[in-house]
């Protein structure tokens, strides 16, 4: 199992997934707590549709999926201001928009499909160096940000009315939190892939939600839960061949079993 | 006079649903120490009168002042205390007593500073003042009804505001908590510098104290006023002191003794 340290890629996979495994739940605590789990889904979607045009033209494929999602992410945030109480009418109109796009230029460009494929699925074990840094930035500003204002997130959270009479400015917090979902989700889908990048969002907060006895340890079991289900995963799919992104979703999942039977065996 | 300080002016004030409209042509003049009691049938606007004065809604027409500012202009939000609603949140939301009530203080003028020691300190006064410290590392979906509204209330009362607005703050909660609580909102405005505006669908509670005589009828909203001309008669102006005091007497079973005028 060592000799897998051995093995630059393999380096470069855990790196980039112990960043992911760091600021994926991170966020993920005010995704899920927000009721936006399913915004993960959408704007990895509608980041494939920008690495397909980033095939299309030729182009670092990242780039042009770090920029839809955030073209996305905006568009999110305006639906649901214009359809208020109905935050997912939003994201399931923002979706169908970005599978029908990213359909649409898959099939334009044919002859690309081993590549797509990685993204749908992720491809971990393909992290080039300058993925590893383009993560490693993204994961500077998101954990940057959301601890800088964790505070003032925690209010427009819990409730956004009490936020605006506190005088927190509530738009702008809502705003950069769509943002660093953007920034997550494109980061997160070449270790994971575009259909699975949602779990490392909400899975670990899941997990969470149902040992934690407070706000902040919400947050620390969450990261907890995030990381050793990607070392972890990484580890079993190096040691036994297995897709990386799948085995790790199947390790989350696992480990939210666990934490039910835990509860219910020892009823904390 | 000072006991006379113009609190929340609203001035020729309009708001309508599409064309349902629901308030208009409201002008109405908050005094400092007033308490001012909200009632009206559902859809009378009380809600939306409230949420208008504190910023969450726009008027369509008219002004309003807060503490003799522009609401457009109004930066000192730590000068008001806002109790939502019951219910309007998520009630498994994995916050204990003890974040909820800090979070009150999380404002412009807090942001980028962390937490320090005197902030713990005023969490645990308010929640001592309001008798639910043994609360503090509780989980907020753990707590019955009227514990949760004492959470929010002391989240309001954390900056000593000055001016404290109470949205329906009892509902679903039993006659006993009720009674508790209006007791203590009561005593909060005999004895401090606090203003009151305050929705309620107890009818009963409310006029039992602000008198049955509406002072402003605007459309289906009634404004009940009772002004507290006396000055504060507590030495202490800290407020979570004397309510310590009023929970202690609470607690050797003499609820009404506060109660007497002096």
């Amino acid at each position: 199992m060592l000799e897998l340290f051995s093995f630059p890629f393999f380096q470069r996979a855990l790196i980039g997934g112990v960043l992911i495994g760091f600021m994926a739940p991170l966020l993920g605590v005010f995704v899920v707590l927000r009721r936006l789990s399913l915004i993960g889904d959408t704007l990895a979607h509608v980041s494939i549709a920008g690495v397909a045009l980033g095939f299309l033209l030729q182009m670092y494929p990242l780039s042009f999926g770090i920029v839809f999602a955030l073209i996305g992410a905006l568009a999110i945030e305006k639906l649901r201001r214009t359809y208020r109480s109905y935050a997912e009418l939003s994201i399931a109109i923002i979706m169908a928009g970005g599978i029908a796009l990213a359909s649409v230029l898959f099939t334009w460009g044919r002859g690309f499909n081993m590549n797509v494929h990685s993204f749908l699925f992720g491809s971990i074990l393909t992290l080039s160096t300058v993925d590893v840094w383009i993560i490693a930035l993204v994961t500077v500003i998101v954990t940057g940000m959301i601890f800088l204002m964790l505070k003032e997130l925690f209010v427009v959270t819990f409730d956004e009315d009490a936020a605006h009479v506190n005088g927190l400015p509530v738009n702008r917090l809502n705003l950069m939190l769509t943002v660093l979902t953007a920034l997550v989700v494109s980061a997160a889908i070449k270790i994971v892939g575009a259909l699975l990048v949602s779990a490392l969002l909400t899975i670990p907060v899941a997990c969470s939600l149902v040992v934690a006895k407070s706000f902040r340890q919400t947050v620390v079991f969450s990261i907890l839960v995030g990381e050793l289900a990607v070392v972890g995963g990484l580890f079993l799919s190096g040691m036994w061949n297995l897709a990386p992104g799948g085995t790790i979703v199947l390790l989350l999942i696992a480990l939210l079993l666990l934490s039910l039977m835990a509860k219910y065996v020892f009823r904390f | 006079m000072h006991c006379h300080d113009e609190v929340v002016a609203l001035e020729n004030v309009s708001f309508s649903y599409g064309r349902n409209k629901v308030i208009e042509n409201l002008s109405f003049t908050v005094l400092q120490r007033d308490f001012i009691g909200l009632i009206g049938s559902n859809g009378a606007g009380k809600t939306t009168l409230l949420k208008m004065i504190v910023g969450l809604k726009k008027p369509d027409q008219g002004h309003i002042r807060l503490f003799g500012v522009p609401i457009s202009q109004f930066k000192d939000w730590d000068l008001i205390g806002y109790v939502p609603q019951a219910r309007q949140w998520n009630p498994l939301f994995p916050a204990t007593v003890k974040e909820i009530v800090l979070s009150g203080l999380y404002g412009k003028k807090k942001l980028f500073k962390r937490v320090n020691r005197s902030d713990l300190q005023k969490c645990m006064d308010a929640l001592a003042a309001l008798g639910i410290e043994d609360l503090a590392d509780r989980m907020i979906g753990q707590l019955s009804g009227g514990q949760q509204q004492r959470v929010f209330l002391a989240r309001a009362l954390i900056n000593n505001p000055k001016l404290l607005i109470l949205d329906e703050p009892m509902v679903g909660v039993d006659v006993e908590t009720q009674e508790n609580f209006f007791r203590l909102i009561r005593h909060m405005h005999q004895r401090h510098d606090i203003t009151f505006l305050m929705v309620s669908h107890d009818v009963d509670m409310m006029l039992s104290y602000l008198g049955d005589e509406p002072t402003y009828i605007s459309g289906k909203l009634k404004f009940y006023v009772k002004h507290s001309h006396a000055l504060p008669n507590c030495e202490e102006t800290d407020l979570t002191h004397s309510l310590r005091q009023y929970h202690q007497q609470e607690k050797q079973h003499e609820p009404e003794k506060q109660l007497q005028p002096h």
